[in-house]
């Protein structure tokens, strides 16, 4: 499997990464050696293996419905470039 | 059932339709987090930094989301999956502040089932069910503070959301509507969403195509996202499908895009091609193993489930005799078939439903009130339907017993004793008024003997006037035949 430019540039886009148009070709070069190195796993033989979602075999751990966060908007804000009335500002972004 | 067709000069179109509705789930924390779902607390308050998307922070699945969706599931007759997998859904958003949205995919919790709705011809069309699974809720976007600044409250981020996928299975904008209206019935009788769509915690996409009527093609389809009533649903699909048809008669295609409903011009506009549409890479979420489901649990919940409209429906037009329109007006709100069912305990339920349906909703909406707030108890509705029964009060003073009733809620034995308007059925009473009627009008007995027999009812009316409402027709009518 290979990718080609469009492709990489593409994941970039989907990844909000600037990828310049000189570096493009690095970066699908370093995907695909990736992607080659990923291949390998090809050679096993997975027949009549189920797939594994995750290396951890605990059993998923359920919570009671309680109320046990929250009120901590001062926190919660405190990294945000903007805010204003209690809310995050972000540039318009109607669709 | 009728079909809706679309007809112009050119041929026949039918509607192909499914819908996809998000449901939030009632709980009180969210569903990966301990922040409260509570709707409308101040700005950013009920948000934890799981919620936020804080590096490092993990979810953990809140256990009444799982119940509240198998309880769902159930209601649609659906499959419930035991074993089911979480998944990120990548995408970026300023409501979405982890970046990715936690959703099942491949593996939901629920699986096939089916709704059957009622149409107004009486028939009932079953509409299957794809599938249904649990998610996360995004962020509220508020852009209409400033013209250049988009506000962001992350409260509703990380409420608990069930997703209902129905198959392409409507084939009218009414099987659409009639569709809505007993989802959000069920989830309310099940107490696991209120359906509220001007609120948000109910919300429909609805995907639309056309065919020509005959063939069984299917062609390129449209979304028109966030549809916030039933009323709009309806209108939406019905534009949508005539704009396709338009299209298709003048030579053109339709692309697959996601469409805005306006209802305000009833029309579609486009909101995003298909070239820019969102590719959403999923993969199996690593925070949290796949959820396994016993089926003692399962099971459990099956035993605690409630009568459901469907079967509520069915007992009251078996065992009490309403007719199945009524017995479906009453049994869409869970409050209303409580009510009437308390209303009703040991009397003639029909006359009971026939009160409750007519006058009784007519004060409700008079006064805009909903039942629950009701001014005239069940109890005291049903003493009025006895009252009548028992020929204490006719129907005629019953509707201004009802009046006061809905003004004062007292007990109609009360108003009735209050007022002296119990019913004349001492014969010699009435025998004494009606003489006197037929006394005072010679010239109108002449004519009833000379065969005009229709000033029956004119004499009928005359006596009950004159005993203030309170003479019983059927002895009044007894007695003048007798003596005409």
């Amino acid at each position: 499997m290979a990718v080609d430019n469009e492709t990489v540039r593409r994941i970039a886009f989907l990844a909000r990464l600037k990828v310049e148009q000189e570096k493009l070709e690095d970066t699908q070069s370093e995907f695909n050696k990736i992607l080659n190195w990923v291949e390998e796993l090809g050679e096993v033989n997975t027949n009549n293996v189920e797939p594994l979602v995750s290396v951890n075999d605990e059993a998923l751990s359920l919570r009671q419905d309680e109320i046990t966060a929250g009120h901590i908007s001062e926190e919660i804000l405190k990294n945000a470039p903007a805010q204003e009335f209690g809310y995050f500002v972000v540039p318009k972004v109607v669709e | 059932m009728a079909d809706f067709i679309i007809e112009t000069e050119k041929g026949k179109w039918e509607i192909i339709c499914g819908l996809e509705i998000h449901c939030q789930i009632i709980s009180k924390s969210k569903i990966f987090s301990g922040a409260s779902t509570e709707f409308g607390d101040d700005v950013n308050e009920n948000v934890s930094f799981v919620d936020a998307g804080m590096p490092g922070m993990l979810p953990t699945l809140n256990q009444e989301c799982v119940h509240q969706a198998i309880k769902t599931g159930l209601g649609l007759n659906a499959i419930i999956n035991k074993y089911s997998e979480f998944s990120r859904k990548n995408y970026f958003y300023a409501d979405l502040p982890q970046g990715y949205q936690i959703t099942q995919f491949q593996y939901p919790i629920v699986g096939e089932g089916f709704i059957d709705i009622d149409l107004a011809d009486g028939s009932t069309k079953r509409i299957r069910i794809e599938r249904m699974h649990i998610e996360q809720d995004a962020g509220k976007s508020i852009h209409d503070i400033d013209p250049h600044k988009s506000f962001i409250d992350l409260n509703r981020a990380g409420v608990g959301l069930m997703e209902i996928v129905t198959k392409p299975d409507f084939r009218s904008p009414e099987e659409a509507g009639a569709f809505l209206r007993k989802l959000r019935s069920i989830v309310r009788y099940l107490g696991t969403c209120d359906g509220n769509m001007d609120e948000g915690s109910m919300r429909c996409d609805v995907n639309v195509s056309v065919r020509p009527f005959g063939s069984n093609e299917y062609r390129t389809r449209c979304e028109m996202k966030n549809v916030n009533s039933v009323k709009f649903v309806m209108q939406a699909i019905e534009v949508e499908a005539k704009r396709h048809v338009d299209v298709y008669e003048n030579g053109g295609e339709i692309c697959q895009e996601t469409r805005q409903f306006d209802p305000v011009s009833l029309s579609t506009k486009v909101m995003r091609k298909k070239e820019f549409a969102h590719d959403y890479r999923y993969f199996p979420e690593p925070d949290l193993p796949p959820l396994i489901l016993s089926d003692e649990l399962i099971n459990h919940i099956k035993d605690e489930l409630i009568e459901l409209p469907d079967a509520k429906k069915n007992r009251f037009v078996n065992q009490l005799g309403l007719t199945s329109y009524d017995a479906m007006v009453i049994c869409e709100n869970k409050e209303v078939a409580e009510f009437f069912e308390k209303a009703s305990q040991g009397r003639d339920a029909k006359k009971v439903a026939n009160w409750l349906m007519g006058d009784f909703f007519a004060m409700l909406k008079k006064k805009n009130l909903d039942i629950n707030s009701s001014p005239v108890s069940p109890d005291n509705l049903g003493k009025l339907v006895d009252l009548i029964t028992k020929d204490i009060i006719s129907g005629k003073i019953a509707k201004d017993v009802f009046e006061i009733m809905s003004e004062t809620s007292e007990d109609p034995e009360i108003i009735v004793e209050k007022n002296g308007w119990k019913q004349v059925t001492d014969t010699s009473a009435i025998e004494t008024i009606v003489d006197s009627v037929i006394a005072a009008n010679p010239d109108n007995v002449a004519s009833y003997k000379a065969g005009k027999t229709n000033l029956l009812g004119w004499f009928v009316g005359q006596v009950i006037k004159q005993s203030q409402g309170k003479a019983n027709p059927a002895i009044v009518n007894k007695l003048l035949r007798e003596k005409l």
